[in-house]
C-alpha cells in the first residue's frame, strides 16, 4: 500500500497530466481501488478517511461542473470505508484472502459467530456490487480477478455457514436432553454451545472518543472511554434493522469487570484485558496512552475481550456482563455490592503466600510450569519481535533517502534523468510501504501479547487450584489429629513418649469428668471437621473438574488461535515480499530504461 | 601515437628525484616541481601537438571515439588482478598482487605476462598517466589507507575490496583508447620487479603526482577569465555529481548496515520460534515451520546484505573518487587556461611597453642618460621585439596545448559519462535484481510454509463433519 503522502503526489501529478476530468476522477478512483484491493489487508478508520478527504478535496479543486463526477467520488469513499471495516472484520474473524483465489477460514464457523460472518458476506457483496458498476463504466481486466476473489470468498464463507447452521441444528433438536449429555458435550463444544450470550447479542467496541472529567481526588484528567455497541440478535433477523444500544465504557471500568469475573469463576481461565500501557514497544510506536494508533489497537482489543468473554458459556451467563453491556449508570454500583473486592483482596494475599502441597495434582503442577514458560516465551518472542520490526522499519526507512537523491540526481542527467526520477518515486513508495505492514504485524503482537496475559490468567488458575487443595490439606491432617487424641483419651493409653504423658505422671489423672467432656468435646470437633473435610473435598474436586474443563478449552482455543496468528503472520510475510517484489521490479525496469 | 607522448615527455622531467624519498621532503618540492613540470610539459606537448595531430585539433576528438568503439569491438588486453600475497620485511609490511595480461597488441613482445605488483606500483603508474595526459581521466584507485568501515588493513575482506578496485583500474586505463598505448603502461604490465624499479627512477612521475591535491588546490586560485562555456557546464556538474554520489554512497553504506543489524535480530528470532515449540503440543510443527521459514529468510537476507556490499557499495564508492579526479582533472585544464591567459596579458604589456618606447618619453629619458637616444631606443625595441616574438611563440605553444587539452578532455569526458552511465545502470539493476530475487525467495518459502498448514484445518473440518 502507497502512503498518503505519494498518493498525493500521484493525484497532483495526475491532475496536472490528464486531459479529460471525467476520465481523472475514474482513474484516481481506480487507482485508489487497485491500491485497495492490492493489500489484503486491515486499514484503520483514520487511513481510509485521509484517503476520502484527500479525494474529495481533490474533486473540490476540479470545475464546479463535474458535480457528478463529486457525487461519485462521494459513493466511492462511502465504499470504501464498509470496505476496509469489512477487511477489519475478515481478518478478526481469520478469513484470509489466499494467493490463487481461495480463501482460508481459520476455523470452522461456531453457529455463534454466523451474524458476523453474515455481515461480512453482506459487505462483500456490497462491494461487489461496487465493482460490477465500475466493470461497466471502465473496462478494467484487474477487476475481473478481483471479483473471482471475492466470489469464491462468499460461496466459501456460505458453505462453512451452511455446515456450522447443520451441525447446530442437531443440539437444538434435541434441547430436552438432559443436561448431563450437554456436560459431556462441554468439553468440546465449549464455545458452540447454544446458551452463550453472544448468540443472543450482537456486541462490538465501535469507537473511542477522549473525555475530560474529574477523577476521585477531583483533579482534572483526561480519558478514553468506548463505545459498546449491543443489538439483540432476534431483533436484527427481522425486517427492520434497529439501531443498537450503546453506552461508554473507560478501561478502568473493563478492569473491574474482569476482577469481578476473577473473582466470582477462580477456575477459569479468564480472558486477558490488552494491555494497560504499550509493552514491547519499538521506536517508531509510541507508548502514550493517548496515541490514536494505540487507542485503536486497544479498541480492537477491549472488543475482543468482550467477545471472548461473552462466548464463554460460564462468563456469558454471569448477569453482571449483562449488566456491563446494557446499563451505563448503575452497573458500578451493582458490581460492588456484590462484595467481590473483599474477596479480591484476601484472594490477592492468599495467592501470595507461600505454601507447600504435600500431593499437589500432577496436571495442575504441569498447567502451573507450561503458564510458566508461556509467558516467558511469548515475552521473549515479543521482545526480539519488536526489535526486529524496529531494524525492518531502518531497513525501508534508509531506502527512502534514494528517493531524494535520484530525483535530485535525476535534475542532472539528461540521459538517464526520468529512469531515476520515477526510481525514486519508486524508492519512496517502498520505504512508505513499511509503515504499513508493520501496523499490520502489530495486530500479530497484539494476538501474542493476548496469549502471554493469558498465561497469568492461567497461573492464577493453577495457584487457586494449589489453595483449595492446601486447605482440603491442612483439613484433613486436623482431622487425624483430633482423632488421634480421642483415641489416646478413650485408651487412656499414651503411645509415644509425650508432654501429655509427662503432665500426667507428674500432676496424676485427669478426673472421669474431666475426661469426659474433652472427649466430648473432641467427638464435636472430629464431626465438624470430617463435615469441613468433605466440604472441601467437594469443593476441590469440583474446582478441579472445572478448572480442568476450561483448561482444555482454554489449550484448544490457544492452538486454534496461535495457528491462526502464526498463519496470519505467513499471509504477511507473503504480502510484504510481494509489494518487495512490485517495488523492486518496477525500479528494475526504470533503471533498465536508464 | 602514444609513443611518441611518452618519448616527448619523458625527458622533461629532468628534475629526478629518487623514488625513496619520504613525503614528507615532497611537501617542500611541490612548488619546483610544479614549475618544472609545467614548463616543460608546454614544450612536450606542443611538440607532441605538432608531430602527432597536424590537422585540426577537432579531429583528434574524432580519433578517440573512432578508437574508442573500434576498442568496444575488439578488446585486445585482458588483465587480471588475483591471488593477493604479504610479504613482511624488517621495514614494512606489504601485500602484492599478481597481474595478469594476456594481449594482442603488436607493441607487446609477448601475448602473455604474469608480474607481481604493490599497491605503491599502481600509485605509481597513476601518477605517470596523470602527468603524462593531464586532461584524461584516469580512473580513481581506492584509497591509500582504510576503505571505509574496514579498520584492519590486512584483513581478508579489506585486501579484497582493494584487489577488485584495483582490478577495476587496470581494466579501465586499459580499455582506454590513449592510456592503454602508454609506454608506462606497457612497462608496468611486463616488467619484472628490478626493471619496474629501475624505470621508475627515471622519473619523479610517482612522487610528483603525490602531492597532486595540494598543488591542485594551490593552483585553483589561479582564476580562468574565458572558461569555455561547456567547461564551466563541466565543472558545475561535476560538483552536483560528487554531492549526487556521495550522498548514495553514504545511503547505501547505511543501508548495509541497517541490513546487517535487521540480520543480526532475525538470527535471534527463529530461535525464538523454536524454543517455543518445545513446551507446545499441538502447536510445535506449526511453530517449528515458522521458525524454519525465518531461518530461510535469513540465509537470504544474508545473501542480499552480501551482494548489495559486494556490488552497489564498491561502485558506488569507486565514483566517489571518480568525481575527485575529475575534478582534478578541471583544474588541472584550468591551469593550463590560466597560463595561456597569462602569457597573453604579458604579451599586451610588452606591446604597451613597446608602444611607450616608440613615443617621446622613451627618447626624453635616453637623451638624460647621455647614451644615442637613436641607438639605445632601438636596442630597447629590438630586445622588446625579441621578447614579444618569444612570447608569441610560447602563446602558440600554449595556445595549442589548451585546444589539445580542451579536445581530450572533451572526447575523454562523453567516454566517461557512457562508462559511467553503464556502471551506475549495472549497478543498480544487479541490486533491484536481487531485492527481486531475495522477495521471491522468501516469498517462496512463506508459501511452501502456508500450503503445508492449509491442509490441516480442512482435515479437521472433514473430521469435524463425519461424525
Amino acid at each position: 500500500m502507497l502512503s498518503v503522502s505519494y498518493l498525493s503526489a500521484l493525484l497532483l501529478h495526475t491532475v496536472c497530466c490528464l486531459y479529460p476530468i471525467y476520465q481523472l476522477c475514474f482513474y484516481i478512483q481506480y487507482v485508489v481501488c487497485i491500491l485497495f484491493i492490492s493489500s489484503a489487508s486491515t486499514y484503520s478508520m483514520l487511513s481510509v478517511s485521509c484517503l476520502s478527504a484527500l479525494l474529495l478535496h481533490t474533486v473540490c479543486c476540479l470545475y464546479p461542473i463535474y458535480q457528478l463526477c463529486f457525487y461519485i467520488q462521494y459513493v466511492v469513499c462511502n465504499l470504501f470505508i464498509s470496505s476496509a471495516s469489512t477487511y477489519r472484520m475478515l481478518s478478526v474473524y481469520q478469513v484470509y484472502l489466499m494467493p490463487g483465489n481461495s480463501v482460508y477460514c481459520g476455523s470452522t464457523i461456531s453457529p455463534s459467530q454466523i451474524p458476523l460472518y453474515t455481515k461480512c458476506i453482506m459487505r462483500l457483496k456490497v462491494i461487489l456490487i461496487f465493482y460490477s458498476l465500475q466493470g461497466r463504466t471502465l473496462i478494467l481486466k484487474d477487476l475481473k480477478s478481483h471479483e473471482s476473489l471475492y466470489l469464491v470468498c462468499i460461496t466459501q464463507l456460505e458453505r462453512r455457514m451452511a455446515d456450522a447452521g447443520n451441525k447446530e441444528s442437531a443440539p437444538i433438536g434435541g434441547d430436552e436432553f438432559t443436561n448431563t449429555e450437554l456436560e459431556n458435550n462441554k468439553n468440546n463444544t465449549m464455545v458452540e454451545e447454544g446458551s452463550t450470550l453472544l448468540r443472543r447479542m450482537e456486541i462490538s467496541v465501535a469507537e473511542a472518543e477522549k473525555r475530560t472529567g474529574k477523577n476521585t481526588v477531583n483533579m482534572q484528567e483526561i480519558f478514553t472511554v468506548y463505545l459498546i455497541e449491543t443489538r439483540p440478535i432476534d431483533a436484527i433477523t427481522e425486517v427492520h434493522n434497529p439501531a443498537p444500544d450503546s453506552l461508554w465504557r473507560r478501561y478502568s471500568e473493563f478492569e473491574i469487570l474482569r476482577n469481578y469475573l476473577l473473582v466470582t469463576y477462580p477456575f477459569i481461565v479468564v480472558p486477558p484485558l490488552p494491555e494497560k500501557r504499550a509493552e514491547f514497544v519499538w521506536h517508531k510506536l509510541s507508548a502514550d496512552n493517548m496515541d490514536p494508533d494505540f487507542v485503536e489497537r486497544r479498541r480492537v482489543g477491549l472488543e475482543n475481550f468482550l467477545l471472548r468473554v461473552a462466548s464463554h458459556s460460564v462468563l456469558s451467563n454471569d448477569k453482571i456482563l449483562y449488566h456491563f453491556l446494557t446499563e451505563e449508570h448503575r452497573w458500578k454500583e451493582v458490581v460492588y455490592e456484590t462484595g467481590f473486592q473483599a474477596k479480591a483482596d484476601s484472594r490477592i494475599k492468599a495467592l501470595s503466600a507461600t505454601f507447600r502441597v504435600k500431593n499437589p495434582d500432577k496436571r495442575f503442577t504441569e498447567m502451573k510450569h507450561y503458564s510458566d514458560e508461556l509467558q516467558s516465551l511469548t515475552s521473549q518472542l515479543l521482545r526480539v519481535r519488536a526489535r526486529v520490526a524496529d531494524r525492518l522499519y531502518g531497513v525501508y526507512k534508509v531506502h527512502g533517502n534514494y528517493g531524494r537523491v535520484f530525483s535530485e540526481w535525476s535534475a542532472l542527467e539528461k540521459e538517464m534523468g526520468d529512469g531515476l526520477q520515477s526510481a525514486g518515486h519508486h524508492m519512496d513508495a517502498y520505504a512508505a510501504s513499511v509503515d504499513d505492514m508493520l501496523e499490520e504485524e502489530e495486530h500479530y503482537a497484539d494476538q501474542l501479547k493476548e496469549y502471554l496475559f493469558y498465561a497469568e490468567a492461567l497461573r492464577a488458575v493453577c495457584r487457586k487450584h494449589e489453595l483449595t487443595q492446601y486447605e482440603l490439606e491442612t483439613a484433613s491432617s486436623d482431622l487425624i489429629s483430633k482423632k488421634q487424641q480421642r483415641e489416646e483419651l478413650a485408651t487412656g493409653m499414651v503411645r509415644t513418649f509425650s508432654f501429655k504423658g509427662m503432665t500426667n505422671k507428674l500432676f496424676g489423672q485427669e478426673t472421669p469428668e474431666q475426661r469426659e467432656a474433652k472427649l466430648s468435646l473432641l467427638e464435636e470437633q472430629i464431626v465438624q471437621g470430617e463435615e469441613t473435610v468433605t466440604e472441601k473435598t467437594v469443593e476441590c474436586e469440583e474446582y478441579v473438574k472445572g478448572a480442568w474443563v476450561d483448561m482444555q478449552r482454554f489449550k484448544e482455543q490457544k492452538d486454534r488461535d496461535l495457528r491462526e496468528a502464526l498463519i496470519g503472520y505467513a499471509v504477511m510475510q507473503i504480502s510484504m515480499c510481494k509489494k518487495g517484489i512490485q517495488v523492486w521490479t518496477n525500479a528494475k525496469e526504470c533503471f533498465h530504461k536508464m | 601515437m602514444s609513443r611518441t607522448i611518452d618519448a616527448v615527455v619523458s625527458p622533461t622531467q629532468t628534475n629526478t628525484i629518487p623514488a625513496d624519498i619520504s613525503g614528507h621532503m615532497l611537501d617542500l618540492d611541490e612548488d619546483d616541481d610544479l614549475e618544472v613540470f609545467s614548463k616543460d610539459s608546454t614544450l612536450a606537448d606542443g611538440n607532441m601537438f605538432n608531430a602527432s595531430m597536424p590537422t585540426s585539433p577537432g579531429s583528434m576528438v574524432n580519433q578517440c571515439k573512432f578508437e574508442e568503439d573500434e576498442e568496444s569491438d575488439s578488446k585486445d588486453i585482458f588483465i587480471t588482478v588475483d591471488n593477493p600475497e604479504s610479504h613482511v620485511t624488517a621495514i614494512e609490511t606489504f601485500i602484492t598482487y599478481r597481474v595478469l595480461t594476456k594481449t594482442t597488441r603488436s607493441e607487446f613482445d609477448n601475448s602473455e605476462y604474469e608480474v607481481r605488483r604493490r599497491y605503491q606500483d599502481f600509485l605509481w603508474l597513476k601518477g605517470k598517466l596523470e602527468d603524462a595526459h593531464s586532461t584524461l581521466i584516469v580512473h580513481p584507485l581506492p584509497e591509500k589507507f582504510v576503505v571505509k568501515g574496514m579498520v584492519e588493513r590486512f584483513s581478508g575482506d579489506f585486501i579484497e575490496t582493494r584487489r577488485k578496485a584495483l582490478h577495476k583500474f587496470l581494466t579501465r586505463v586499459a580499455d582506454h583508447p590513449i592510456l592503454s598505448c602508454s609506454e608506462d603502461f606497457k612497462v608496468f604490465l611486463s616488467a619484472q620487479a628490478w626493471e619496474l624499479t629501475t624505470y621508475k627512477k627515471q622519473g619523479p612521475g610517482f612522487l610528483s603526482r603525490m602531492g597532486e591535491t595540494v598543488r591542485a588546490v594551490a593552483n585553483s586560485v589561479r582564476g580562468v577569465k574565458n572558461r569555455p562555456e561547456e567547461f564551466t557546464a563541466i565543472q558545475e556538474y561535476v560538483e552536483d555529481f560528487s554531492n549526487k554520489i556521495g550522498s548514495l554512497d553514504k545511503v547505501t553504506q547505511r543501508i548495509v548496515k541497517e541490513q546487517k543489524e535487521y540480520l543480526e535480530e532475525l538470527k535471534e528470532y527463529g530461535p525464538t520460534y523454536t524454543l517455543w515449540s518445545g513446551s507446545e503440543e499441538e502447536l510445535a510443527e506449526q511453530l517449528k515451520g515458522v521458525a524454519g521459514c525465518i531461518e530461510r529468510c535469513c540465509k537470504e537476507t544474508e545473501e542480499q546484505v552480501g551482494h548489495l556490499s559486494d556490488t552497489l557499495v564498491p561502485v558506488l564508492h569507486e565514483y566517489v573518487l571518480c568525481a575527485e579526479t575529475l575534478k582534478a582533472v578541471l583544474r588541472r585544464r584550468d591551469n593550463i587556461q590560466a597560463e595561456f591567459e597569462a602569457k597573453n596579458e604579458a604579451l599586451a604589456t610588452k606591446k604597451v611597453d613597446r608602444d611607450a618606447e616608440s613615443s617621446d618619453l622613451g627618447f626624453v629619458w635616453g637623451s638624460l642618460l647621455g647614451k644615442n637616444p637613436e641607438e639605445a631606443r632601438h636596442q630597447r625595441q629590438e630586445r622588446l621585439d625579441g621578447e614579444i616574438e618569444e612570447l608569441k611563440e610560447e602563446i602558440d605553444k600554449l595556445e595549442d596545448r589548451v585546444e589539445w587539452a580542451n579536445n581530450a578532455l572533451k572526447g575523454d569526458w562523453g567516454r566517461w559519462q557512457r562508462s559511467m552511465r553503464g556502471d551506475l545502470k549495472s549497478a543498480f539493476l544487479s541490486t533491484a535484481e536481487k531485492n527481486v530475487d531475495y522477495y521471491e525467495k522468501c516469498l517462496a518459502v512463506w508459501e511452501t510454509f502456508l500450503l503445508s498448514q492449509r491442509t490441516e484445518p480442512s482435515e479437521e473440518t472433514d473430521r469435524d463433519n463425519t461424525p
